[in-house]
């Protein structure tokens, strides 16, 4: 886990405050921004991809029978993957308290 | 169901080179098309990024949303120091200083660091022949800062130093024609992008990494700053292309070729109606707007003919 | 054997980029430091110099580029000017503060308006805090031997900071001078290879640049400024191996016959050499006069300065660029502020002279001399001094 920058002291710092750990921004919940969440039905799901290639987060993936799902640590609920999907497979429902 | 093998999924690699976990907004198309980009670029590249909304929302200090090699230093400089990588891996490699591979050189900026305050630089390492892609992620206005006008913003469009007003429609300007601007340089590829169309993008982009000085300019719907549904991200980028707003084409050592020529274009009121931008326009202005559209379109049929 | 050439010392800092056999060399021409770049261009050209060499189109790319190239572990040289160090101002804070050595030859020129392009300090003064190590330098010799020097620091490992040497502008860089060059082993054996800890490569990826909210930018800057301090062992030690190896010697603080002087005067870059005319003038005529050259500019040698001036009873600091509305010469208003907490000190005066390429002949640094004695005498309702401006 990355010490969050509140933690860091100045020795703490890389040189050059290079950031040595690749992507280490996936330890960042963007999850929490959403007020609407994807809901995917694999009964409409024909496994196109085009969810997936669609996201901006790239947080849609495929479950182990290979229908997709969007990874609600990161999704922000944008709704372009129920806007775009050919089956209408998808569903942008409010978001739980 | 078994006949409809898994398509998507099949043709592109699984790797998110650009990590979610960024701070983008919620539907960002810039973020989208950077995100296919990274899928056709691949491991083997070094990437140099310009200040702006991409690299606000992926290096936040501690973090990095980057799995590739990735520089930002300042706004108006991609070129250069992208020209300053090139050369440098050049003569490491000729001095057995690092192993020969082929590593991939790419700049990556948005539409102000390109047509503004980044011509120069770019200008100069296209004249210079460096081998390197340079890929503008055009939102048509400085979004980072708070939805600035840029030299790519569309005539009519409202924008916080372009406002539409008592005594103004906005943008008084058309957008400036960056492609051609980079076509004129003599360079082997040229193109325009949309994440609409994702395997064009990533195909485009892949083209322009194969040989440099490659420019390949990216529309990237921003629905904060168009102001438009965050949902409507991807369907915003096929209107642009279908009414002839922003024509997907490629300039392959000065031989244009359209990517898609419709038989029709779609009225640009199709386009412009869903974005909170041009809502002010009135019916003279979007007349005008459309013959310019048209005429800019028939030169550009022109030219591939 | 190495060879003792007489050469115009624009030249000779192209035959020394020559011998550190730099990697990339972006280069951007404007006077007087244009025959550095042309130099260069012929040795890349005549493949003596094994280096690409990027035209840019203006000095802003210059350094931008050498950011680039640096980056990726090649070794880096650029030369800029006046208006060109100003051009690429907010570029050198990032070369600092990204640690990237990026080694540049400056050729003091005034700045405009009006256009001089003529030598002066000016341009040095206003890239003070841009987190360079900073270094003066007299003659040829000096040049080519600190221009080798700048090379071994910046890129040392404990360092890994860009390097400024700063030479007169037409006064230095135009001049034909007798420069000992040494042999290209010797040249090897002094400067080791550049090795980037963490150089931009697909196979460790690393982010370089990313932005910092106030909660860590302090703690950034902090750590720099650590760095650049630390920097001092380093040069210090450099100079040492380079005077075993060479048998010449550098100091931050150079001193001519100012040990027991009465009065001492502080300047940087060529004028020194006319100066020490006139101490020796001044000394005949019985006078305890002496001189201190300032060569370590960044980071601030204070200790060496304290030492140099502390038994002093008057120190004339002679600055050659003017802080408009300020405290006037720059350097002397960091002497004096070096000074202002030790118990013993000189009075320090300042004067500023030699703008825009104006010369200061040994009678005129006399004036200034005497001049400088008598206002620590009667005082004066001026900050600064400003010599040899016509009334």
């Amino acid at each position: 886990m990355t010490k969050p920058e509140g933690a860091l002291t100045w020795k703490d710092i890389n040189i050059g405050a290079i950031v040595s750990e690749p992507g280490n921004a996936s330890q960042y919940r963007t999850g929490d921004w959403r007020s609407e969440r994807p809901i995917f039905d694999s009964r409409k799901c024909i496994r196109c991809g085009i969810c997936y290639i669609f996201c901006p987060e790239g947080c849609v993936g495929q479950n182990a029978e290979g229908y997709f799902e969007a990874d609600l640590f990161y999704c922000k609920g944008c709704g372009i993957c129920a806007l775009e999907c050919w089956t209408k497979a998808i569903t942008m429902v409010a978001e739980e308290q | 169901m078994e006949k409809y093998a898994v398509y998507v999924p099949k043709l592109v690699t699984k790797k998110e080179n650009f990590a979610p976990g960024h701070r983008a907004c919620i539907g960002c198309g810039e973020a989208l098309a950077v995100r296919l980009a990274c899928k056709a670029l691949g491991q083997s590249v070094i990437i140099a990024n310009a200040t702006g909304c991409m690299e606000i929302v992926s290096s936040p200090l501690p973090y990095t949303s980057w799995r590739v090699p990735w520089i930002h230093t300042l706004f108006e400089n991609t070129a250069a120091v992208a020209s300053g990588i090139e050369a440098g891996l050049k003569m490491l490699m000729k001095k057995g200083r690092i192993a020969q591979k082929d590593i991939k050189v790419v700049a990556m900026a948005g539409d102000g660091g390109t047509s503004d305050i980044g011509l120069q630089a770019l200008s100069g390492a296209l004249e210079r022949g460096h081998d390197f892609l340079y890929l503008c992620f055009d939102n048509e206005a400085y979004m980072n800062t708070g939805i600035q006008r840029s030299s790519s913003t569309p005539y009519g469009a409202s924008t916080t130093t372009s406002p539409a007003g008592k005594v103004s429609i906005g943008q008084v300007s058309w957008k400036k024609n960056m492609p051609a601007i980079a076509a004129a340089h003599d360079i082997p590829y040229v193109a325009t992008a949309c994440p609409s169309y994702p395997f064009d993008l990533m195909a485009k982009v892949a083209k322009g990494a194969q040989r440099g000085p490659a420019y390949v300019q990216i529309l990237s719907p921003c629905p904060t700053g168009w102001r438009h549904a965050a949902d409507l991200t991807v369907r915003m980028g096929r209107l642009a292309v279908e009414t002839g707003m922003f024509p997907l084409y490629e300039v392959e050592n000065g031989a244009y070729k359209l990517t898609f020529d419709f038989p029709k274009l779609r009225p640009v009121t199709d386009y412009m109606k869903l974005q909170g931008r041009f809502r002010h326009l009135s019916e003279d202005i979007i007349t005008e707007i459309q013959q310019r559209v048209n005429k800019e379109y028939a030169k550009l049929k022109e030219k591939a003919s | 054997m190495s060879k003792r050439v007489g050469i115009e010392v624009s030249l000779a800092i192209g035959d020394a980029v020559r011998l550190a056999n730099a990697d990339v060399i972006a280069a951007y021409p404007i006077t007087p430091q244009t025959h550095i770049v042309e130099h260069l261009a012929e040795l890349v050209a005549n493949g003596e110099l094994d280096a690409e060499y990027i035209p840019v189109e203006s000095e802003h790319s210059a350094m931008s580029a050498c950011l680039g190239a640096s980056a990726v572990g090649a070794r880096t040289f650029t030369a800029t000017a006046g208006q060109g160090l100003e051009l690429m101002h907010e570029v050198l804070y990032v070369a600092s503060s990204m640690r990237l050595p990026v080694i540049m030859a400056v050729a003091n020129r005034a700045l405009s308006a009006p256009l001089s392009v003529w030598g002066d300090q000016s341009d040095v003064m206003a890239v003070r805090d841009t987190g360079w190590i900073q270094l003066f330098v007299e003659n040829g010799q000096e040049t080519v031997d600190n221009v080798l020097c700048a090379f071994r620091i910046g890129e040392d490992p404990r360092v890994l900071l860009p390097v400024m040497v700063h030479l007169d502008g037409f006064y230095l860089s135009h001049v034909i001078e007798a420069v000992l060059f040494p042999e290209q082993s010797q040249v090897d054996r002094f400067l080791p290879p550049f090795k980037h800890p963490v150089p931009l490569h697909p196979d460790r990826p690393v982010t370089m640049g990313a932005f910092a909210m106030p909660i860590i930018y302090s703690e950034a800057k902090w750590a720099q400024e650590v760095n650049l301090e630390a920097a001092k062992e380093v040069i210090f030690e450099c100079w040492g191996e380079f005077g075993k190896l060479f048998g010449r010697n550098y100091s931050p603080v150079e001193h001519y016959r100012s040990d027991d002087a009465r009065v001492l005067l502080l300047t940087l870059g060529g004028f020194s050499e006319t100066a020490m005319t006139a101490v020796d003038k001044m000394r005949g005529e019985g006078k305890s006069v002496g001189l201190v050259r300032l060569r370590l500019w960044r980071p601030f040698p204070f200790a060496e300065i304290r030492q140099a001036v502390k038994n002093a009873e008057v120190l004339i600091v002679l600055d050659r660029a003017i802080s408009f509305g300020g405290p006037g010469g720059p350097v002397c208003s960091e002497v004096r502020s070096a000074l202002y907490g030790e118990a013993k000190k000189p009075k320090v005066i300042g004067f500023i002279g030699g703008l825009g390429g104006r010369d200061i002949t040994p009678s005129g640094f006399e004036e200034i001399i005497n001049r400088g004695i008598e206002i620590a005498q009667r005082g004066s309702d001026r900050e600064f001094e400003i010599f040899g401006v016509r009334e």
